[in-house]
């Protein structure tokens, strides 16, 4: 086998790193279930998964497609009702982490997932808010997956589905510490910590902060020290490819 | 209701032009035979509540059932968007579709007021997002005891709520199990339930976390196996996610939409149009 990869697969590795032994993650469909499930498969494996469907410690021994599979709520500590689980588990704040995608961000990681355009006469209609608010607002930290270009990475986002830093970074309130990192195909940006603008800390092998400047729809800040992602290891890309074909855990 | 009753007559009898239905069922036990049914008999006006719209939905949008919308999160999960969907509100077709949308914790919380006969829930979210613009479903109160400002939603009532369980036994209480979603809170918060069932039982098996729908909470239980079909029934069917798949292409154009529902028997709005 190759240990050839592309930038989405740096991306979910990276995201897959940043989940620790322990940590609750709550997990929605797409990069955020890809990257939950390969950290449990590699580094992590009793960081804990929960899916809004319910399932709480679910255990899936293949790579669910949707986060309602009859694997998640079978392997499972509990299933609860859907508004037990935005009550007691994710509004109460026992969420560590959540990831969270987004169809645009804004500079202070402000999320819109719900239309392109006006609301009531929208150019793209986005599938909408889902579980993220809450996790936006509740969660421990939220990462932030998401490719980065310039119809994504947005001056102003259209709609504001959840929020980050707020309109100018000072007035988030909600209970979480909020958009902690936002993981991209190019490298890692973080809040700056006296103004929350989001700014690039870290960029995956091969890419050049220029490029990132290119691929962002503001002036992107830049860390002064800028760190290197470390490329995927031979064992994240073996467990990435098997979580793909959805081939079961112990097979 | 004890005996269990045809499909097609419990439709006839309880899901009425113009009625607010919620058809509920998260990811998994998604009542899909009774929306089919909901289509065949040519509803129409109906304002249409779920969570996740899914498959289920797209279907009765792009058939011309609905004429709004409340919901949460409008995607085909794992596949993509929901192009009938996006074609009703983006280009209008079949008609205009108005949408009222929630996140999760707030429509989940929605049918909880409702079932409760609440007139509204109260949550943290929604603070400083574009969702609180919706001032007709979205407000704010503050706690009478600490000061707290919270969000407010506003409950949700349908006329019906139509579910998929597992079970049923002879006296027509409804036993489901798995992913239970939010079933129980839409039945109750409902005026009328409908209830499809994969088989009747004598009696309910222990099952740990299961929910029990009292017989006299219920309008109808119609015998239905296969009834969640292309979503599953945990114990039954497992979902066949190749349909999610295949129907990303059938949705994706009119066309290929309206063959689909000829294939199945399923009126669009040109057919159903002479007594809309």
């Amino acid at each position: 086998m190759s240990d050839s990869w592309e930038s989405a697969d740096m991306m979910n590795v990276a995201a897959a790193r940043e989940l620790h032994d322990g940590d609750v993650c709550l997990v929605g469909v797409g990069p955020p279930n890809l990257a939950a499930n390969l950290a449990r498969r590699t580094h992590a494996p009793a960081c804990r998964l929960v899916y809004e469907s319910g399932a709480i410690d679910a255990r899936p021994r293949r790579l669910p497609l949707s986060i309602g599979d009859d694997d998640l709520a079978a392997t499972a500590t509990a299933v609860v009702s859907v508004p037990e689980m935005f009550n007691y588990w994710v509004g109460a704040g026992r969420i560590d982490v959540g990831f969270l995608g987004a169809a645009q961000i804004d500079r202070f990681g402000n999320l819109n997932t719900t239309v392109i355009g006006d609301h009531d006469n929208p150019r793209t209609r986005l599938p909408g808010a889902g579980g993220a608010p809450e996790i936006a607002a509740s969660a421990g930290r939220v990462i932030v997956i998401v490719k980065q270009s310039p119809r994504t990475f947005v001056e102003q986002v259209d709609f504001v589905s959840s929020v980050g830093y707020g309109p100018t970074g000072r007035e988030r309130r909600a209970r979480g510490a909020g958009p902690t990192l936002v993981i991209t195909d190019h490298g890692v940006l973080e809040p700056d910590p006296d103004t929350n603008e989001l700014t690039l800390t870290r960029l995956h092998p091969g890419v050049t902060v220029e490029q990132a400047r290119q691929a962002t729809g503001w002036a992107l800040k830049v860390a002064d020290s800028i760190k290197q992602v470390d490329p995927p290891t031979a064992a994240e890309l073996t467990a990435l490819r098997r979580l793909r074909n959805r081939e079961p855990v112990d097979a | 209701m004890p005996r269990p009753v045809p499909l097609g007559e419990a439709i006839a009898a309880h899901v009425h032009d113009g009625d607010t239905v919620a058809l509920e069922g998260f990811t998994h036990l998604i009542p899909f035979a009774a929306a089919h049914e909901i289509a065949r008999q040519g509803r129409r006006h109906l304002t249409l509540v779920r969570m996740t719209p899914d498959l289920v939905y797209d279907q009765l949008i792009g058939l011309g059932v609905a004429d709004e919308l409340v919901f949460s999160y409008g995607g085909n999960p794992g596949v993509g968007s929901l192009h009938r969907f996006r074609d009703a509100v983006e280009r209008h077709w079949p008609h205009r579709l108005v949408v009222h949308e929630h996140s999760h914790a707030g429509l989940a919380n929605a049918y909880v007021a409702g079932a409760a006969r609440l007139p509204f829930a109260v949550l943290r979210g929604y603070r400083g997002t574009d969702l609180e613009e919706q001032r007709d479903i979205v407000g704010r109160v503050t706690c009478p005891f600490t000061g707290e400002e919270l969000a407010a939603v506003k409950a949700v009532n349908p006329d019906v709520a139509v579910i998929h369980a597992q079970l049923a036994d002879r006296d027509g209480n409804v036993m489901l199990w798995g992913i239970t979603g939010v079933q129980r809170e839409a039945v109750l918060a409902a005026q009328q339930a409908i209830v499809t069932v994969e088989e009747v039982v004598d009696e309910f098996p222990e099952r740990t976390g299961a929910v029990v729908l009292p017989n006299w909470v219920l309008s109808a239980v119609c015998v239905v196996p296969g009834g969640a079909w292309p979503s599953y029934a945990a114990g039954y069917s497992v979902r066949d996610n190749d349909f999610y798949q295949q129907w990303d292409a059938v949705s994706r154009d009119r066309e290929a939409f309206l063959a689909w529902a000829r294939e199945n028997g399923l009126p669009t709005t040109e057919e159903v149009g002479a007594h809309v």
